[in-house]
This record gives structure tokens, sequence and C-alpha cells, in this order.
């Protein structure tokens, strides 16, 4: 069930489209933010609130990169692998930040607090190599400075 | 030399205020617009202008607008929607123009709305601009609470209200009948054209989606004129450009100049030339979907025309520069991965030709590839090419790919006959495929 308050953020964009079914994404964005992933039963309640079926929303939900259809930790770091993050070194990033965190590309420590998952260009390509972590973006990374950027994130 | 676009934009200090905005001059144009000056009259300035689309395309701005059906029969609502996704891989300067002056754009914005008539708009902006967001949305409150938004634009007869949408990701929401789907909350997969989207778009009402960068000349265009955005260039496209440097030079980083300024004295003077111990090799443009430029191109002008003259196209006009110790086999890989990960599946040539291309480019970087390789790359150039898709994703993945086949042979043909990637950096291989969660 969605919960009173997700309910009210989603009608409260409702004004701005000309359709209900238009709010799919918004809607399926409002629940993430409460609940930091989209589970199936949220794609049931989504499609039900707006009058779609489960797998329309699941077909809208599983297009897009940001909408997490598995658990994700407490922190999601989103590491650039785009061209100019690449030419400056952002596999040797991303290799060090998996090593740090035990996981690969996709995966979720054990302790459920990152999600590392590659992301294309985030638009910081003079700070290249750059990631972004919640909402924080970082830049000029190398191997041995991410280490001391994750600390903050508990 | 003039910089209207980002003279007022300092970073450190946050984006600028409404308040501060308007001591320099701000939101004059827009009043001017909206309450002495009739649509077609606002039209006709930017299509004098010379103005063309600085999201990649480089459409004539105003003859776009020109396209809305007009008059009190034509199709109700309008929407104005400002294209804010920016994702194309080394572009970062709609994200200075949003974070540095969101007023700027909120002005061009309300212009270009009063200009087709339309009473939406909407700011389609990636997620990630999570700065972007924060500023837009505070410059919006702003601009609404003077009453520049909202009922009775400057107390005038015209009603907009401007909406900031955020994505959910995906390169192809930046194609504007892909962006249009995604607006409407469908998957983000582009739209058969004709209809276009002036006529039949969000909604299916006419609908003008226009680049960031491209709606913050608008004012100064309205404010000082068509002759002068004109003169600010020193070719025949008008205007400004903000151009971008990325890779291994001393000083990456954005500047706006004027439109022609020669690649070199970008590349070598704003950018300050090659990091110590690195060679210039190449340089794409402007963004992922460009053609390589090498060495006997850089004294072209940076302008529309001339970049397409010498085979490539302007693009974002934010570029990467190869080095001599990176492999191009490996950067065009990396292009082709992000192109393959990118297609929204829609169409069978782009859905399985760049993964095919990737899988190629991969081998060949690994020492696995075969000598036949090379003429397999050059049929995909072709298979994928303008024409053969459904929209222009995968003839924009092709340009990288094309001309690193015509520049850079040697460096495929090397890897091929030695069995191995020439270049000893980027080795590591990553081989993440897949970020979808």
């Amino acid at each position: 069930m969605l919960s009173e308050e997700e309910k009210r953020e989603i009608e409260a964009e409702l004004p701005h489209y000309e359709r209900r079914q238009a709010l799919c994404i918004e809607a399926l964005k409002i629940v993430q933010k409460h609940h930091g992933w989209v589970s199936d039963e949220a794609v049931r309640d989504v499609g039900e609130f707006l009058g779609m079926s489960p797998h329309q929303v699941d077909s809208v939900a599983t297009f897009y990169n940001l909408i997490y259809r598995r658990k994700v930790g407490r922190h999601v770091i989103h590491v650039c692998d785009s061209v100019s993050c690449w030419v400056l070194g952002c596999d040797a990033v991303q290799d060090r930040l998996c090593e740090i965190l035990g996981i690969k590309p996709g995966e979720t420590t054990d302790d459920e607090r990152f999600t590392l998952l590659p992301i294309p260009c985030l638009g910081a390509c003079d700070h290249a190599p750059a990631m972004l972590v919640d909402k924080d973006l970082h830049g000029d990374l190398t191997p041995d400075n991410v280490e001391a950027l994750l600390e903050r994130y508990t | 030399m003039e910089r209207p676009l980002t003279e007022l934009i300092d970073l450190r200090e946050g984006p600028l205020a409404r308040e501060a905005y308007e001591h320099a001059g701000g939101y004059e144009a827009a009043r001017r617009a909206v309450c002495d000056m009739p649509p077609r009259e606002v039209i006709k300035t930017v299509e004098d202008s010379g103005l063309k689309g600085r999201g990649g395309a480089g459409f004539l701005t105003g003859m776009k607008w020109g396209f809305v059906p007009a008059g009190d029969d034509a199709p109700r609502p309008r929407y104005l929607i400002c294209n804010a996704d920016e994702m194309e891989p080394g572009t970062f300067k709609d994200r200075y123009l949003m974070e540095g002056n969101p007023h700027q754009l909120i002005e061009g914005m309300i212009i270009a709305a009063h200009a087709i008539q339309a009473e939406i708009g909407y700011i389609f902006l990636r997620d990630e601009y999570h700065r972007s967001a924060e500023a837009l949305r505070r410059a919006l409150a702003e601009a609404r609470e003077a009453g520049y938004l909202g009922d009775s634009v400057f107390g005038s007869a015209f009603s907009c209200d401007i909406h900031l949408h955020t994505s959910a990701g995906r390169y192809i929401c930046g194609e504007e009948t892909a962006l249009l789907n995604a607006l409407e909350g469908r998957r983000a997969v582009p739209r058969a054209k004709p209809p276009f989207p002036p006529v039949v778009g969000l909604f299916g009402k006419p609908t003008i989606v226009n680049n960031v960068e491209t709606l913050c000349c608008v004012p100064h265009i309205v404010s000082k004129g068509s002759k002068w955005f004109r003169q600010l260039s020193l070719t025949s496209d008008g205007g400004t450009k903000i151009f971008g440097v990325s890779g291994r030079v001393k000083n990456p980083g954005l500047w706006e100049l004027p439109m022609g300024t020669p690649l070199r004295e970008v590349i070598e003077g704003h950018a300050g030339g090659m990091r110590g111990g690195y060679r210039f090799r190449g340089v794409i443009p402007g963004g992922a979907s460009t053609d390589f430029l090498v060495e006997e191109h850089l004294d072209i002008p940076l302008d529309f025309e001339s970049v397409q003259k010498a085979g490539s196209r302007l693009g974002t006009g934010t570029m990467i520069v190869l080095d001599d110790r990176t492999c191009p086999v490996g950067m065009v890989h990396n292009l082709e991965r992000f192109f393959a990960q990118e297609s929204c599946g829609w169409c069978t040539p782009c859905r399985d030709g760049i993964p095919w291309i990737q899988k190629t480019l991969a081998a060949i970087e690994a020492g696995r590839g075969r000598p036949d390789d090379i003429e397999l790359l050059h049929m995909h150039t072709r298979h994928l090419g303008p024409g053969r898709t459904f929209c222009a994703f995968a003839p924009g993945a092709m340009e990288p790919l094309q001309s690193a086949l015509k520049y850079f042979d040697d460096d495929f043909r090397r890897h091929i006959a030695d069995g191995r990637c020439p270049y000893n950096n980027h080795q590591t291989g990553n081989s993440n495929g897949n970020h979808h969660h």
C-alpha cells in the first residue's frame, strides 16, 4: 500500500501533467525517495493508484537506470565511466572503489552501507574522474583519495 | 570581448539571485517582449540573429519557433520545453549556466513561451544535476513571487508557468521526441517524425524543445538586437558559444568565446595546451557523438559550417582531447560501450549493431582482434548511418568510430597484428556492461 504521504506527494504533481498516467515516473521516484528502491509491491501499488497495470508500470520502471528495482545500500555511489573520465583514469578509480568496498559494480556491501553503480557522464569533465555519492558531486578523484571521501557516509 | 551568457556567473558565490540579476538588467528583455512585442516580432528578431540550437543539432531557433501553428483556432495548450538533460559525454556547459545564473534561463523561457504563445513550460532536467535543480527551484519560486510567471506575466494578458521535471536517467531522453515520451511518463523511445513536435508534440499539442544555452541567448538577443548578436561571432553563425575542453590538457574548463574561434586557440590558448609529457593526437569537438578531428584541423574556426566542412560537427562545443599516450581504440571502445548501453532498444540495427561493435572493439583492445574486424567495423558504420535507423542516435554513435578508423587506422592494425594493446595505460578493462539495477 502507498502511504498517505506518498499519495499526497503524487497527487501534488497531478496539476503539472495533462494525464494521470504521465505521473508514472514521478510516482516511482516518490516511492523510491521514501523506501530507497521500488519493490514489486510498489510497482503494483503505483499502477493501482494511476490506473495502470503492473506490467505497464514495470516497463517504465525498468527503462530508467535511476529507478532502482533492487534494494540499494544507504548510500549510492555513481561513478562516472564516460569518455573524459576514462581518459583520466576512471577505471583505476573504480577498481579501487571495488577493492575498498569488497564488491563489484552493481553490488551492495554486506552491511548495506554502499551500492556501487557506474553512470554515464556526470557533466564534471573538467574535474575528471568524478563520482556522485547520494547528491554530492566529487571530482579530481584518484585511487588514493577516494577512501577518505567515503568516510563521511555512514 | 563580450561574454553575455556568463559575465554574471561566479560559481563561488552560488547561483545569482533575482535581485542581483535584475540589478544587472535582468528581466528587462522579457518584460519588453511580453508587454510590447507581438509574438511574430520576437520570432523575427531571433530568426534574424542567426541563433542556432546549442544542444548539438544546430537548427535555426527562430525558424523552429515559426513552425508552431499560429492563430486563434490553433491547438491549445502549447508547450515550451527546455532540454536540460545534458548527458552527452564530455559536455558540462548547461550545468554551469543553470548553477550560475538560473534566472537567465527562466527569462529566456518566458520570452520563448511568449513567442510561441505557450502557456506551459517544463525544464526537463537530468536527475544527477542536484545543484542545478536546487538553483532552478529557488529561481522559479522567486520569479513566480515577482509575478514573472503564473497568471498575467508582468501584468500582461499572457499567462505561463514553468515546472521543473527531474528525469530518471537514460541518454536517449535528450532526443526531443524521446524526451516527450519521458515527460508523458512512458519509456523514452523516440517517436516517428513527421509529425514534428512543433505541430504534434507533448500530449499531442504543439511543442518547442530548446537547449539550455540556446534559451540563455534569447534575452540578450531581445535586449541588444539581432545585429549585435551576429557581430559577436567571427563567422556567419551568430553569437558566442560556450566551449569546453577536457582530457589531458593543462587547464580543462569552459569559456564563452565568439562563435568561430579557432580550435587551436581554444585548446592551446584557453585550455593551456597539453600537460607536460603528452602530445595532442586528436579531439572530439562536440561531445561523444561527433567525429574526431586531428592536428591538420587545428586552425579551423569553430562554427557549425566550418566544423562540418572539416568532417565533424560542432555538436555541443565541448571537446574531449585524445593524447598520444591514450589508446584511440580504447577511447572508441569506451564511447561505443556507452552507446551500446544507452540504446533504447527500439530499432534492431541500433539495439544489435552497437553491442556487436562494442564486442569487436573489446576483442581488438584485448589482443583478440582478427584482420577482417576492421572491414567489419567499416561495414557497421555504413549500416548504422543516417537513414538506416529510427532516430539519430546510432548515426551519432558511428561518428567517432568512422573517424577513428580513418585517422587511427595504424593503431587498429597494430593491435591486431601484435595481439595486444600497444599502450600501457587503461589495461584494467572493467567490463561493467550492465548499469541497470
